[in-house]
């Protein structure tokens, strides 16, 4: 089967996940990531790239970090950008995924950034652009359901490279409800491409996927023992909203057990540094003291966020 | 073509620009092989401004057909544009498009005073009504489109300019 991802040069066509994505094409992204950082500081903060394009922030589900940093990063390259709150239109009215994008694509977009709560609806759009003959339309995956959110796993390694420069000396824990998260499959998917040779994730049993050890990482059920002499501590966030059933006590007993806190953090090597996807649930899976701490570099993940996302973006926006 | 001394021509391009240069001169030099002029005309002339250096990948006109060129640099305009007499630095002076691109990028820093253009060589074969103010080197016949010209520089920093066989067009 042809790769949805990659057109039949091997380039970029859409990007769906960092799950099976070649290791030159992560690297290729974070290098053209970053002499687009250097743009926030000019004058004028744009650059032609999409003049002309419009690009659809297709978000099924509430976001507001991502859509806003995709829509920085789109109108930084000068495309026309059109914020779809589904919630509030047709798709609440009945209409079908695929229906909406069609009515866009008679709008003449030519980029779609989706979020979605289904696992594989951009992968489905994308899909269903093919079939239909409009290959020249792009898909950019900005979260879907538990599957992927290849940007956020991108911004990571990118900030992970800008502190710790290479890859290929790291311990790197993840901590958290691996079981619902997205970004915690992107993460290890980048993570594992790029040869970090210690993936570790830090979990309760009943917050972790079964078999999660398949994706080539360390378990632990103990948070001492995981974050030992890491260099990164990723936290993710712990999401009430996808929790049906029991498999929490209290979000104090959690933060008890899991949440980061000075004490804990002081196990990792002394210049390890703490990341957070956003958005934060203080005093749940992070204590207020680390997440404002001078090992915290969840800001600057938010930055390199917007210029992760041009690369991606004009990468996929050309012929 | 007669065999070109990179060398002597940098020189030359040095003692052209040398007459013309204030406390308000700045030099930016564009990636690749214009970077490496301009460092080397920066040394040479004493120019008190910061070097400037400009990527253009990012205001190429054939993005849209060609894509992104892979691994952009960065670009680094470290003085104040506005006012400013700015000197672009290119290695070979050929369509004029890079310069074109050049100057979109350098006034998104900025309004500068006035902007010239220096090179080691004119090739010919222009698209664009731009023109070199310093010129080392104007070729009497232009190079042939399939003909690449394009400056070296070895590990001791010395110039070479190398002419190749450009490689047929991608795809």
């Amino acid at each position: 089967m042809r790769h949805p991802q990659l057109n039949k040069h091997g380039e970029l066509q859409h990007l769906l996940t960092l799950d099976g994505l070649p290791r030159n094409i992560l690297t290729a992204i974070l290098d053209t990531a970053a002499p687009f950082t250097e743009v926030a500081e000019r004058e004028v903060k744009k650059l032609p790239l999409l003049r002309g394009k419009s690009v659809f922030n297709l978000f099924f589900e509430n976001s507001t970090r991502t859509r806003t940093t995709f829509e920085i990063a789109a109108k930084r390259l000068s495309a026309d950008v059109v914020n779809l709150n589904i919630n509030t239109s047709s798709a609440a009215k009945g209409e079908s995924l695929l229906d909406t994008v069609d009515n866009l694509c008679a709008m003449q977009a030519d980029m779609f950034v989706v979020r979605h709560a289904a696992s594989g609806a951009p992968m489905l759009i994308a899909q269903h652009l093919h079939n239909t003959g409009r290959d020249h339309i792009r898909v950019v995956n900005a979260g879907d359901g538990r599957h992927a959110h290849p940007t956020q796993g991108l911004l990571d390694m990118y900030t992970i490279r800008h502190f710790k420069r290479d890859f290929s000396n790291l311990t790197v824990a993840i901590v958290g409800d691996v079981l619902h998260s997205r970004v915690a499959r992107s993460q290890i998917a980048a993570l594992t491409t790029l040869g970090v040779p210690e993936v570790r994730v830090i979990g309760p049993k009943t917050l972790l996927p079964t078999e999660v050890e398949k994706l080539g990482v360390r378990v632990f059920h103990d948070m001492s023992e995981g974050l030992k002499g890491v260099d990164v501590v990723m936290m993710l966030r712990l999401q009430n909203e996808r929790m049906n059933g029991a498999l929490l006590p209290t979000p104090q007993e959690y933060y008890k057990i899991w949440g980061l806190t000075a004490e804990k953090l002081a196990l990792a090597k002394p210049d390890a540094i703490v990341m957070h996807p956003g958005p934060m649930n203080r005093g749940v899976e992070i204590d207020s003291a680390v997440a404002d701490g001078v090992q915290a570099v969840i800001l600057p993940q938010v930055t390199f966020g917007i210029a992760v996302r041009m690369a991606v973006m004009s990468m996929l926006g050309s012929h | 073509m007669k065999e070109l001394d990179a060398e002597a021509l940098c020189r030359q391009l040095a003692e052209q620009i040398r007459p013309h240069v204030t406390p308000a001169t700045a030099l930016v030099g564009i990636y690749t092989g214009g970077l490496w002029l301009a460092e080397r005309l920066h040394a040479e002339l004493g120019i008190a401004q910061p070097l400037g250096a400009i990527d253009v990948s990012f205001y190429r006109d054939d993005y849209g057909s060609k894509g992104l060129h892979a691994r952009p640099q960065r670009t680094e305009i470290p003085f104040d544009v506005g006012g400013a007499h700015v000197i672009l630095v290119d290695d070979v002076l050929y369509t004029g498009r890079t310069t074109r691109a050049a100057l979109n990028e350098l006034f998104d820093f900025g309004r500068p005073g006035a902007v010239e253009l220096a090179v080691l060589v004119d090739r010919g074969g222009r698209e664009l009504p731009i023109a070199a103010r310093y010129c080392a080197q104007s070729l009497t016949e232009s190079l042939p489109r399939a003909q690449n010209l394009e400056l070296q520089r070895d590990e001791d920093g010395h110039f070479t300019l190398k002419l190749t066989q450009a490689e047929p067009a991608a795809r």
